[in-house]
């Protein structure tokens, strides 16, 4: 039987190990991928694997600026979609709903933010792109093709416009939530003090509650955002895979997470394959190591400028 | 605002009437109750419990062992061990970091790890690549319930001359139990639900799991694969996965509310 100041101390060290292991872990993934992809990068320099566009690796070239492009539409539609929506919804779930109907829609969308991605996929492959392809596409093209961004020839609906889509319906639920926390941790005071001297509800929003809550916010475009960037399979069934640089909504595209997907495990024979590949996933590591890090600074900048 | 609201809720609620109505007609006992016969790839009898109990298999194991290690990390990070120290500050940092990290990035990691270990493809590979997945999540969802446990609670075990850990396994992790619980569950959702994940690192098979070095199926590949067959009959087994795996992430996640809401014997208001 061991004593209790020993157990106590035993699993005090086990539990520090633990938590260094996690530390370890971050360390090791970013170092192993950076090892794996030090032959390619040996051979050519960052900034041309980064900003070219010839991607033929049976010839050895492998310019990522069409994954990288294609990654960023994808993200940045789904981002442009869906942030206006959510928080226009969780400032009506905050501000103005019932507190029945808050009671209702809260718990229905956490539920949602379960659904696999996959699942997400099927939805775009027999929803979201035939509406690309016999409604968008077709009214865009007879109206407003003069908008270069808007003009394609592409028509089978598998386009970064249903990639957006199925994105932004995807991160809803996780925007919502953490948003619509934020704005309910607005203490009343503050509304009640605005309120007091004339303000009306809007203005009261509009100036106090948005500000208040404005780090919090971003927070929860920040979540939504690295969750959006990294998804793959969703993205993969729905955006067409074809490695060009996209110029309109509605080419198809290929993003960085579905490169990895579709050709990691199988291309392992062409010589530098693998360390693209793990290139390209080193760079997904790296944007959203940045991201976690501006987020980390927004919220120590809020705290510490906070009343 | 409200129009904005009910396009989201419209937007999610298509999704639940897409999956079912698709899922339904082809959602027969077969399907749940069988592994692929043969020819089952262009259209012939079998169904997908390969993938169903595979799914069970990997999402268990893995977020089993995740429990195991990020239980003492969540305690770790209270303040009677590393408190406001520089290393629970960088350890936070660390599972932000590790919870942004996109899963397939796990995947290409965990194979690249395994091809360095000599593990092919396998349940073990899988549950590995999920692991990883799922731990940020679970450790960082602990570390807030832990850290909500009232500090007088723990104050009052002390005084009585209680050691931290008697302190932590007999006062907070009793205390905390729903809140665990519910990480857990939420943490099995997502490792059940990952496709890309487990892409490079599970494989697939036909045979239902049976070894920890054999492959593994998956239902969220099995939807990937059967939808990208040209046969009509294939991709309507895709639909009726694909209900399958909203109907088991759905339960796991209502299960999780109403433990939350029932577990609630030893915990003191």
């Amino acid at each position: 039987m061991l004593s209790r100041a020993l157990r106590e101390r035993l699993s005090s060290q086990l539990m520090q190990m633990a938590t260094l292991f996690t530390i370890l872990l971050t360390l090791l993934i970013t170092l192993a991928l950076y090892l794996k992809s030090k032959p390619i990068l040996d051979l050519h320099p960052l900034e041309q694997l980064l900003f070219s566009s010839s991607w033929h690796p049976m010839k050895g070239e492998f310019g990522l600026l069409p994954f990288i492009l294609g990654t960023l539409w994808v993200t940045g539609l789904a981002m442009i979609l869906s942030v206006p929506l959510c928080l226009l919804s969780a400032m009506y779930l905050s501000e103005y709903a019932a507190p029945r109907i808050r009671a209702w829609v809260k718990p229905l969308i956490d539920l949602l933010a379960g659904i696999p991605s996959v699942v997400f996929g099927v939805w775009g492959v027999l929803f979201v792109v035939p509406l690309v392809k016999d409604y968008i596409v077709p009214f865009t093209q007879e109206y407003l093709s003069f908008i270069p961004s808007l003009a394609t020839t592409n028509t089978t609906g598998y386009s970064l416009l249903a990639g957006g889509v199925v994105l932004a319906v995807m991160v809803f639920p996780f925007i919502i939530s953490v948003a619509e926390e934020v704005l309910c941790a607005v203490p009343g005071e503050l509304r009640a003090a605005s309120l007091a001297v004339g303000a009306t509800k809007w203005q009261t929003i509009k100036h106090v509650v948005l500000r208040k809550a404005s780090p919090g916010l971003i927070a929860a475009v920040v979540l939504g955002f690295s969750r959006a960037f990294g998804e793959t399979i969703a993205v993969l069934m729905v955006v067409g895979n074809v490695a060009r640089i996209p110029t309109s909504i509605f080419d198809a595209a290929y993003p960085l997470p579905a490169l990895i997907a579709n050709n990691y495990g199988e291309m392992l024979s062409v010589p530098l394959y693998d360390s693209a590949l793990l290139l390209a996933a080193l760079v997904l590591l790296s944007v959203n190591l940045v991201f976690t890090i501006l987020a980390r600074v927004v919220l120590l900048g809020a705290t510490k400028r906070a009343i | 605002m409200r129009l904005s609201l009910l396009i989201v809720l419209g937007g999610l609620a298509t999704i639940l009437i897409v999956t079912l109505f698709k899922g339904l007609p082809a959602l027969t006992l077969e399907m749940v109750t069988q592994g692929p016969q043969g020819g089952f790839y262009l259209g012939k009898g079998g169904g997908i419990l390969n993938a169903i109990l595979g799914s069970l298999c990997l999402a268990g194991g893995a977020t089993l062992i995740a429990l195991l290690i990020s239980l003492p990390i969540a305690l770790f990070l209270q303040p009677e061990y590393a408190g406001r120290t520089r290393l629970a500050t960088f350890a936070r940092f660390s599972l932000d970091v590790l919870w942004g990290v996109p899963s397939i990035v796990y995947g290409a990691f965990g194979f690249t790890l395994m091809v360095y270990l000599g593990i092919r493809a396998s349940l073990l590979g899988g549950i590995i690549a999920l692991t990883l997945l799922v731990l940020p999540i679970m450790a960082r969802a602990m570390d807030e319930v832990v850290r909500s446990v009232p500090a007088e609670l723990k104050e009052s075990s002390y005084t009585l001359g209680a050691t931290r850990l008697e302190t932590s396994l007999g006062v907070v992790v009793r205390q905390a139990l729903p809140g665990i619980c519910t990480a857990v569950l939420l943490s099995f959702g997502r490792a059940i639900g990952d496709a890309a994940s487990v892409l490079f690192t599970a494989g697939y098979t036909d045979s239902l799991p049976s070894s920890l070095l054999r492959p593994v199926a998956s239902l969220p590949l099995t939807v990937f694969f059967q939808l990208g067959t040209p046969f009509p009959k294939v991709q309507e087994r895709a639909y009726a996965a694909a209900l399958v795996l909203t109907v088991i992430v759905l339960t796991i996640s209502i299960l999780s509310r109403l433990l939350t809401r029932s577990f609630t014997k030893h915990i003191t208001k």
